[in-house]
């Protein structure tokens, strides 16, 4: 078996991956193996008992979200007895930000990797503040729910059919030599998708004051681009998974309680560990005691190639850790080590427009004892109380041995 | 009682990251309870209201406004706060910038630093040879410092080296000198044109530090690592520095040092030392000798002694002998013979002598042992001399020292046979000899070297000249047309024997090595560039190799999988598959 060989082949078909986004649809309409039952959440599988507050909080707004529960009370006692089943974005070609929760009536982003035909999904962005992802159920996040799927959502639907598909890793490639890193920092990924939006928005709106709601929600949020890079990113990755003898990570992620990864050539097994805590800047009022562990599907970035990898095009973000501009480019010298290749498409100026690092391989993770460094935000740890704070977090050490021992087991090394 | 103190800055503006970064300050400073640093949007106001920082004079701050607010144990510590405030901005500036990443693996570093030559290693014996191995697999030079390398690690380490024409130095080499940077241990040596070969760390820096005393410089010195010289060894990197430095250009006496070594490999080594073309002074430790001097190599027995005599003969300016590039390359595969035609007797017996040290056989029509006589004096064997002066060639014509027809027609057989490598011969000036007879071998000789030539072949033709510039035949004019029509001339019988021996012996030494060592020999053109080279260990090397001007990369290493046997044994496995 030649690991060499079926690393580049995995490595390849990421980076050759060109994620389209081409639509909004109604997750029970387009997710695979979704059910009416069902909530999708970030990470690997997690019981009730050992959910995360913030992913409960999330659980229990989906439900009022969904009609199925009147309160949050009402909701707990229901998502407790058992009668929903919860399962990982993940498994269902879903990727969501912090708590993840996809509900089957939410609309949800149809991204496709035009060159595999891999369709993967993620729902719209909540923007800043009081929010379902970050556990927050009150009154007005239900409400903010209900005007994106009445309004927002039906109305970039239009547009990006209208263009025919904004092409997600080309905005990527843009972003990172204008200050993102892809992953914590997407205002100009975030500003290059509404400016894309913007005239179809306004051309097929209903009227012009959806069209204004809708581009300034847009322009507002910076992260209006996320979910749907997180949905390319993942249309990349899968590409990569699945391939005989490869040692590369096509998913890191996690549930606020575990943070699992997934390799190539080790098939559908999760690798988990506890999940870290975040090194991070606190809101005003806020601790690292009030943090959640690290939690969301969102390191799909770092995963493809960007995020925390990318730090060094993004030299604004090391203030989370109160670095200095050079500790960014030290962060994606350290991923070089520990990564595969080089990427095609995304580029680091700074670097003499050196690849991107790409394509985790266990075996240097384990090697030379360096884990992925992620960039990332922070959410309380009680249900309903929100973001707390943002910074940076590195992968436990445990699940990338974890599963070399398994590789070295399957393959007979 | 708590106290909070406000400040608000109009149409100022900081990433909100930075804010969060001077709050965070702000809460560290002693006595404050908690501190607010928002612009003032309505939601960040929003913010400081559920801290119950949102005091009346903050409240009309406006979104293009910065809020600072801080909640001190009294106003004292408030105040104290808040006033810090450009201190702390400004501070985060004045940060660590110019810190230098440093590479977590070898393998970074190379790309890093892809000009560099060579690889410091110094980490824990148990490691290092791993290290070393992917080290050659990037095809660098290894400078290894670390000790306690087993044996068998040491021997696999230097013949990977030698296949691929790489030097391993050590492991426990403690110092080296590359083109005028010391590795390691080493002393500030001037530059100048003797070479160091040592397997002995302190015998390298006492030479060269002498050397330099004596007013002479060194062009590298090599440490090997003190059990090269041991039998098992082979002296794998003392061959290798001993072949480079005879290759190179620049240096034109070698030294060759050891603690005591293997008698065999001692012998050996010597051996090989007699066929760089370049005077060598050998300090072996314990070593004895039964000569002093043996052809170009010169036994000296204490470090000053060493190095007087490598000063000494790095001033000599006449080394035309020794020093002369013996060019193997010229000649063809199938080369490797001397055919000697001489027209004196007693030339051609002491030619034999003098070959005798060099050459296993010579056979001859006059020969030293009969069993070195030739069957027919008129055919060839191996290496053959011919006394063409003797009687069986001189019934009925006169004495080759007056008549050149019989050597001539020899001289262009002996130039057709392929085996042939160096014809030489003699010329005998004075009273009674041929008058003229350039006027007919200078023609002779260039139309052998020219058959030799067209059959894709380098013939070397050594003309011995014996005469003195009052003979008749006007020497200079002699040997000018000799040497006109390709040969080497000399006037000493016995530098001319000597000169060919060692031409003919390293020709063999060719043929056998191509065989039976499949050396690489060290790509001479990597010394010659300044050195670049990535340090894995010891800090200290890295700060010496800055201070020295190279360029180094210095590698923060750890081992593997942090040590975990099972690990590493896995990925070791994954890797040699």
């Amino acid at each position: 078996m030649d690991i060499e060989k079926a690393n580049t082949e995995a490595t390849q078909r990421m980076m050759e991956a060109r994620p389209i986004a081409t639509t909004l649809a109604k997750a029970i309409d387009v997710v695979p193996g979704i059910h009416e039952n069902m909530l999708l959440h970030a990470g690997p599988p997690v019981t009730w008992e050992r959910m995360s507050g913030p992913m409960k909080g999330a659980m229990m707004g989906a439900l009022i979200f969904e009609g199925k529960a009147k309160n949050g009370e009402e909701a707990e006692k229901m998502l407790a007895s058992g009668k929903i089943e919860f399962s990982p974005c993940h498994e269902h070609m879903c990727t969501g930000p912090m708590a993840g929760v996809i509900s089957p009536s939410m609309l949800v982003y149809v991204v496709e990797n035009q060159t595999h035909g891999i369709k993967c999904f993620s729902n719209p962005n909540e923007g800043r503040g009081k929010v379902l992802r970050m556990g927050a159920y009150s009154p007005e996040v239900i409400e903010k729910l209900r005007w994106m799927e009445s309004t927002l959502g039906p109305t970039i639907k239009a547009a990006l059919e209208a263009i025919g598909g904004i092409d997600v890793r080309a905005i990527i490639s843009k972003a990172l030599h204008m200050g993102d890193d892809g992953h914590n920092r997407l205002d100009a990924a975030s500003v290059l998708w509404t400016a894309q939006l913007a005239p179809y928005i306004a051309k097929t709106a209903k009227d012009s004051a959806t069209a204004f709601e809708t581009i300034k929600f847009l322009g507002e949020n910076a992260l209006s681009i996320l979910n749907p890079v997180m949905a390319g990113c993942k249309s990349m990755t899968f590409a990569g998974h699945n391939i005989e003898g490869s040692t590369i990570v096509t998913i890191m992620a996690r549930n606020g309680t575990d943070f699992g990864i997934k390799v190539s050539g080790l098939g559908d097994q999760w690798f988990t560990a506890q999940s870290p805590i975040v090194k991070a800047l606190y809101f005003p009022g806020f601790t690292e005691a009030d943090a959640c562990r690290d939690i969301g599907d969102s390191v799909i970035t770092e995963t493809a190639g960007i995020g925390g990898f990318a730090m060094a095009t993004a030299p604004a973000l090391v203030t989370f850790i109160g670095g200095v501009p050079k500790d960014a480019i030290n962060t994606t010298l350290d991923m070089y080590e520990i990564t595969y290749t080089e990427h095609k498409h995304f580029t680091i100026p700074f670097l003499d427009f050196r690849g991107t690092p790409t394509g985790i391989d266990i075996r240097k993770v384990v090697e030379k004892q360096i884990t992925p460094r992620v960039n990332t935000g922070v959410a309380h740890k009680d249900p309903g109380v929100g973001q707390v704070g943002a910074g940076v977090v590195s992968a436990p050490m445990g699940v990338f041995e974890d599963a070399l021992v398994a590789f070295a087991d399957k393959y007979g090394f | 009682m708590a106290f909070i103190k406000s400040e608000i800055r109009s149409g100022v503006y900081y990433d909100s990251v930075v804010l969060m970064k001077l709050q965070r300050s702000l809460s560290e400073q002693p006595g404050v309870l908690d501190a607010g640093v928002v612009m003032g949007t309505d939601a960040n106001k929003d913010v400081l209201e559920q801290s119950n920082l949102l005091i009346d004079e903050v409240k009309g701050a406006g979104a293009n406004d910065l809020i600072i607010v801080v909640k001190g144990e009294n106003e004292a510590s408030a105040q104290t706060a808040i006033a810090k405030v450009d201190e702390l901005v400004a501070a985060r500036k004045s940060g660590n910038v110019d810190q230098e990443y440093r590479s977590k693996s070898l393998e970074s570093a190379a790309n890093r630093l892809p000009a560099s030559q060579w690889v410091l290693i110094s980490v824990p014996g148990r490691y290092a040879a791993d290290v070393t191995r992917q080290a050659l697999g990037l095809n660098k030079h290894v400078f290894l410092y670390s000790d306690n390398v087993p044996l068998k690690d040491e021997i696999a380490l230097k013949q990977e080296a030698a296949r691929k024409g790489l030097l391993v130095m050590g492991p426990d080499c403690g110092t080296a000198i590359v083109n005028g940077i010391g590795l390691g241990f080493a002393n500030k040596i001037r530059r100048g044109p003797i070479g160091l070969v040592a397997a002995s760390g302190t015998g390298l820096q006492q030479v060269s530090v002498r050397i330099h005393q004596m007013g002479g410089g060194l062009t590298h010195a090599f440490g090997t690592g003190g059990r090269d010289l041991s039998e098992d060894v082979n002296a794998s990197t003392a061959r290798q520095a001993l072949d480079l430095l005879s290759r190179d250009p620049d240096t034109k006496v070698i030294v060759l040092v050891s603690k005591p070594p293997s008698p065999k490999v001692a012998d050996e080594l010597i051996e090989a030392a007699r066929l760089v073309g370049k005077p060598v002074v050998v300090n072996f430790i314990g070593y004895s000798t039964a000569m002093r001097k043996m052809d170009n190599v010169t036994f000296v027995t204490t470090f000053d002694e060493t190095a007087e005599l490598a000063v000494q003969l790095s001033k000599a300016v006449n080394h035309k002998d020794l020093m002369s590039d013996l060019n193997l390359e010229r000649f063809s595969s199938g080369q490797r013979y001397l055919r000697g035609l001489f027209s004196g007797g007693t030339l051609a017996y002491e030619a034999q002598l003098i070959l005798k040290d060099y050459l296993p056989a010579v056979y001859s029509n006059a020969p030293l042992k009969k069993e070195l006589r030739l069957a027919d004096s008129l055919v060839s064997k191996e290496h053959t001399l011919i006394d063409l002066g003797e009687d069986e060639f001189t019934v009925g014509r006169l004495h080759p020292m007056m008549d050149n027809d019989l050597r001539i027609r020899r001289l262009e057989k002996e130039a057709g046979d392929p085996r042939v490598a160096v014809i030489l011969l003699d010329v005998v000036l004075g009273f009674g000899a041929h008058a003229d007879p350039a006027s007919e071998l200078a023609p002779a000789i260039a139309k052998a070297r020219k058959t030799a030539e067209d059959g894709g072949r380098y013939l070397e033709v050594v003309a011995v000249v014996s005469g003195t510039d009052e003979d008749p035949q006007e020497m200079t004019s002699q040997i000018q047309m000799l040497e006109d029509a390709g040969a080497i001339v000399e006037t000493s019988n016995d530098v001319a024997a000597r000169y060919v021996g060692r031409l003919l012996r390293s020709i063999g030494e060719k043929d056998l090595s191509a065989t039976e060592h499949p050396m690489v020999s060290v790509n001479l053109s990597t010394f010659k560039q300044p050195l670049a080279a990535i340090n894995v260990g010891l800090d200290s090397f890295t700060e010496s190799l800055v201070a020295q001007g190279a360029e180094v990369i210095h590698v923060d290493w750890r081992p593997a999988a942090g040590g975990n046997e099972k690990l590493m044994a896995i990925l070791e496995r994954m890797k040699s598959k």
